[in-house]
């Protein structure tokens, strides 16, 4: 597997466009829409939808149940690039 | 006003265009799709048929009704902004080729009875095949190829599933068969093989992403959605359909998350937004065929947007690999806003376009009481904008700086991305405008609070995922690879199987030889035992006692005979 690593330096988000600002402003919406949940009346069709905070937990993990699997996908699927070339 | 079948507009521009060249020939790539838009509009083609006699037989050639119009119409916005953006397509047989595949789609979806369907049908394969190995590698002809033969397959079921059918009902006309019967069931596979269904998808995922910059965008348009239209004329309302089209939102946006060339994430990323059609489709209510129709209209151009903009990026760049490109958004920051919008909607955001067809599509199959099937769907309206709606830009235009610095796209490109984004944005945010087009009235409001609340939340905090994965390292980095899908079958399985298969049978055959060898000495050894020179039958002894014997015997009988006398 040595030849699959490389250098990953993209855990660096752009500085230039101001990331902290970004993400400053990001997590505020997302504490928005938190307390949007509680006050505003929805109505419902699934018995789900009336737990607190449903769609905010269940969009967060359900992104990250994807990106652990996949992430675990990739040991048994992951080949080198020229895996086709002698076919 | 005549009735003139969009594809003959488009195959007579296709001839006309092996004719021209330069811009000429660019400029009437896109005048041909314009014309036969505008005749489309302006007439009001649903009122009556163009039938053809071949050998007895009534082929409807053209019959437009409301639910083929939809896809009529986006089909000729998709070749009017691939006309544009291959504007410095110069070669006269690809244009050519682009005008006959998007005829023939035009062709597909207008006709009413199965010969036709199976006629354009394969006409479609051809073109776009050719579009698949234009870009003249031998990886793309390889490719191209296992497209074409998967196509021809595709084809072929629909052709014998056709005679069965008219065998069986003495009718030829298309239109709702359910799932019934041999005959159903071979159409069915046909249409799921191009619709990309679950273990059937891998030559979307192979080929599509082996094209040229142009051919992809070309390619994304048509084929599938063709597949789309039939399965919703021929088979609505079939209940596998739902549990095929929940299976293809899901699985593929595990790949789409460590699939490393970009134009293949989207590929995945096209199976997923099919499926929600598919399962639109089993559904099979008023809403959801028209959310079904209505996000296969928006999907043309959202998606085209997406493959517009990646074009974008593989042509300036040549490079398509999300380990390879990164902080292009200092070079082409109008590709990347273009781009962003494309994200924006197949990520469904409120006030884009994929929002308001989507949520249509999940209305349905809640009112329908299709609860688990409702969850898989949330759970890919989450993954997909992780993977398409994030990744792709995140991974072209920012992530690390690659070094890479470019000219913009060109303003063909960036012309052709502008109309796509502004269809994005203006059915997003006035999506009366779509609904007046879809197959059955609806008074459907994307727009309450319930909705746009749930879905800003499942946005943000999807986002949020992705924020705190990236930032603590667990995200997955793009990485140089392939990763082995169903085409392992034929690209190496069926190798190795046959040759695990001829070893297997070669010594099963040099063993039976050996065996049979063995039996027939010991035989011979037996025979030879009784028969042979020094066996007892052929002893002297014995011969003598022969003849006497017989002589004996015969004396006796001449006696026997005497005294009887």
């Amino acid at each position: 597997m040595a030849n699959f690593k490389q250098k990953d330096n993209d855990t660096q988000l752009p500085r230039a466009v101001g990331l902290r600002r970004i993400l400053r402003w990001f997590y505020a919406a997302c504490a928005l829409v938190l307390i949007l949940d509680i006050v505003i009346h929805r109505h419902v069709m699934h018995p789900w939808e009336n737990l607190l905070f449903f769609y905010c937990v269940f969009g967060f993990v359900a992104c990250v149940i994807l990106v652990v699997v996949a992430k675990w996908m990739r040991k048994p699927l992951m080949r080198s690039e020229e895996y086709y070339d002698n076919d | 006003m005549i009735e003139l079948p969009s594809f003959v507009i488009f195959f007579i521009g296709a001839v006309g265009a092996l004719f021209l060249r330069g811009r000429i020939l660019a400029s009437w790539a896109i005048t041909v799709p314009v014309i036969s838009g505008l005749l489309l509009v302006l007439s009001d083609p649903t009122e009556q048929a163009v039938t053809m006699s071949v050998a007895g037989i009534e082929l409807t050639i053209f019959q437009p009704d409301r639910l083929s119009l939809v896809f009529g119409y986006v089909f000729h916005i998709a070749a009017i902004f691939g006309g544009i953006f291959s504007w410095r397509m110069t070669n006269p047989i690809s244009k050519a080729t682009t005008l006959v595949y998007a005829g023939s789609a035009l062709g597909a979806v207008f006709c009413r009875d199965l010969i036709s369907l199976f006629l354009f049908w394969e006409l479609m394969a051809f073109s776009s095949a050719y579009l698949v190995v234009c870009s003249g590698s031998t990886k793309a002809a390889r490719a191209g190829v296992r497209y074409l033969t998967i196509q021809i397959i595709s084809g072929l079921l629909l052709l014998a599933g056709a005679v069965l059918h008219y065998s069986q009902t003495g009718s030829i006309e298309f239109t709702h068969m359910g799932l019934s019967g041999t005959a159903a069931l071979l159409i069915f596979i046909a249409f799921g093989i191009k619709c990309a269904f679950p273990l059937l998808h891998n030559w979307l995922t192979e080929a599509y992403p082996e094209s040229t910059p142009d051919g992809t965008v070309f390619l994304s348009a048509f084929t599938t959605k063709v597949a789309v239209y039939a399965l919703a004329r021929g088979f609505a309302g079939t209940e596998s359909l739902i549990y095929i089209g929940a299976i293809m939102t899901c699985f593929p946006i595990f790949y789409a998350v460590i699939e490393n060339d970009l134009r293949r994430v989207l590929a995945y990323s096209m199976i997923n937004q099919i499926g929600f059609m598919v399962c639109g489709i089993g559904i099979g209510t008023e809403l959801a065929i028209n959310g079904a129709t209505a996000h296969a209209f928006n999907d043309v151009i959202f998606k085209g947007l997406l493959m517009m903009s990646m074009g974008a990026v593989l042509y300036r760049t040549g490079k398509m690999n999300g380990s390879d490109l990164g902080g292009l958004y200092k070079s082409m920051p109008k590709t990347a806003a273009l781009c962003i919008v494309g994200a924006a909607s197949i990520s469904a955001f409120p006030l884009f376009s994929g929002f308001v067809s989507k949520s249509m599509v999940m209305s349905a199959a809640l009112e329908e009481g299709y609860m688990i099937i409702w969850i898989a769907l949330l759970f890919a309206s989450a993954g997909v904008f992780h993977h398409a709606g994030i990744k792709i830009p995140f991974f072209a235009f920012f992530a690390h700086d690659s070094g890479i610095r470019v000219k913009e796209a060109p303003t063909s490109m960036l012309i052709a991305m502008g109309i796509a984004a502004f269809l994005c944005i203006g059915i997003g945010s006035f999506p009366q405008l779509l609904y007046s087009l879809l197959p059955y009235e609806t008074n459907y409001s994307a727009y309450d609070t319930t909705h746009v609340l749930a879905q800003i939340q499942i946005l943000l905090f999807s986002a949020l995922a992705f924020v705190w994965l990236k930032l603590s390292g667990i995200y997955p980095p793009e990485l140089r690879s392939v990763n082995i899908d169903v085409e392992w079958i034929y690209r190496k399985g069926l190798f190795t199987a046959y040759r695990t298969g001829a070893y297997i049978v070669q010594t099963l055959v040099s063993y039976g030889y050996t065996l049979l060898t063995r039996l027939a000495k010991r035989t011979f050894r037996g025979i030879t035992r009784v028969t042979g020179r020094s066996s007892r039958l052929a002893s002297e002894r014995t011969v003598d006692l022969m003849i006497v014997s017989v002589v004996v015997s015969f004396a006796v009988f001449l006696v026997y005979h005497l005294l009887n006398l």
